[in-house]
């Protein structure tokens, strides 16, 4: 059973609070670029570099991890950093209450029902489309320079105006898209 | 060190409440956007009042320290990549944070959209020096703007005779509001 949108939205506000009274805003999407970055550099030594003239201390020969100083390049070197240990801790919040409230349910496992009510049972249709939508939505955030957490909800709770831009993308794509695809309830 | 330890105690309550409300479940998000069960909606948008309100509250107070604060670049870019998230978002049921927690609970289909985000991720690492020189990443409307004047920051105001604490808190009670009226579906039965 899911909470109830007041009690729910009460302690999402809370924590969203908590995070800024703390530490600083919540936002995940910048994560993946740096556990992209930390896979490259396994793979090439090369990807980032020290640098005595950058501003965090790191260079990178990529541009994006280069940006703003090298601060993405100084967190792929040393991933042990807040941002990144909290959307490791998110996953494990998550696992936890999901293993607290019984887990999900086989079928659940494999796609929502909406998503079977409107296009059957086949698992490898479900998950090639998660995978293109993966893809997509991770793009995008990286171009807005935020997601859901950063941009929506960290953002208009600050008044920031990129926070309503983003809102108002998000939503004039998402609704027509998901009323045309699924029209059926489940 | 405490750095890592608030990281964990706050990324593991945001993590449990986002599986609470239904957020790990792509079922809610995408009937959310086609308007048929609002319940997320709503509860996002009390989440965002009850988190403005409580923020600009503090800051009046004192008990917030303003340099927490981090407020994001306004750009065309903003736009574009936020229609392309909400493509991804209607189809696959998942947002970057959701699809991870998702995949933590155990969903398979999850896994997939957050393979497909590492790569997207790369793609955009790979890209960025040609989207760069498009122009799209370049500030609108003053870059980082709020909405009013938050005392202690630079940052530009849209309106500049109002205090940007005020417009805050009154911008908390309006989501609330909004997330009190709107009803639990929009479309079907």
């Amino acid at each position: 059973m899911v909470l109830s949108w007041k009690t729910g939205g009460v302690l999402l506000g809370a924590v969203f609070f908590a995070a800024v009274l703390l530490v600083k805003p919540i936002g995940v999407s910048t994560q993946f670029v740096i556990f992209d970055g930390i896979v490259w550099d396994l793979i090439d030594q090369d990807v980032v570099v020290k640098s005595e003239t950058a501003k965090s201390g790191y260079a990178s020969p990529n541009a994006y991890l280069d940006k703003s100083g090298g601060s993405y390049a100084k967190n792929v070197a040393h991933p042990l950093n807040y941002s990144f240990v909290f959307v490791l801790a998110m996953m494990a919040g998550a696992a936890i209450s999901a293993v607290m409230r019984g887990g999900v349910a086989p079928d659940e496992r494999q796609m929502p029902e909406v998503w079977r009510a409107n296009f059957g049972d086949e698992s490898w249709k479900r998950y090639m489309a998660a995978f293109l939508a993966g893809f997509v939505v991770l793009y995008g955030s990286r171009l807005a320079g935020g997601c859901t957490s950063g941009h929506m909800m960290s953002g208009m709770m600050q008044t920031a105006v990129s926070g309503f831009i983003f809102a108002a993308g998000a939503f004039a794509a998402g609704i027509p898209v998901a009323m045309l695809l699924f029209k059926k309830e489940g | 060190m405490t750095a890592l330890i608030l990281a964990i105690v706050i990324g593991a309550a945001f993590g449990a409440v986002l599986d609470r409300v239904g957020a790990t479940n792509p079922g809610y998000i995408i009937r959310m956007l086609n308007l048929s069960n609002l319940h997320l909606m709503k509860t996002i948008l009390l989440a965002i009042g009850t988190g403005a309100v409580l923020m600009f509250g503090g800051l009046l107070t004192g008990v917030v320290d303003v340099g927490h604060l981090s407020v994001k670049s306004a750009y065309v870019g903003v736009f574009v990549g936020g229609m392309l998230l909400g493509v991804g978002f209607a189809v696959a049921g998942f947002c970057p944070g959701t699809g991870l927690t998702a995949a933590a609970t155990g969903r398979k289909d999850a896994v997939f959209f957050v393979v497909g985000g590492l790569l997207g991720a790369g793609a955009y690492m790979g890209t960025y020096a040609s989207v760069k020189s498009t122009g799209i990443l370049d500030d609108i409307l003053g870059g980082k703007t709020t909405i009013g004047v938050i005392a202690g920051t630079k940052y530009p105001a849209l309106l500049e005779s109002v205090p940007g604490e005020v417009a805050g808190i009154v911008l908390g009670i309006v989501f609330i509001a909004i997330a009190a009226v709107l009803p639990m579906r929009l479309r079907g039965r």
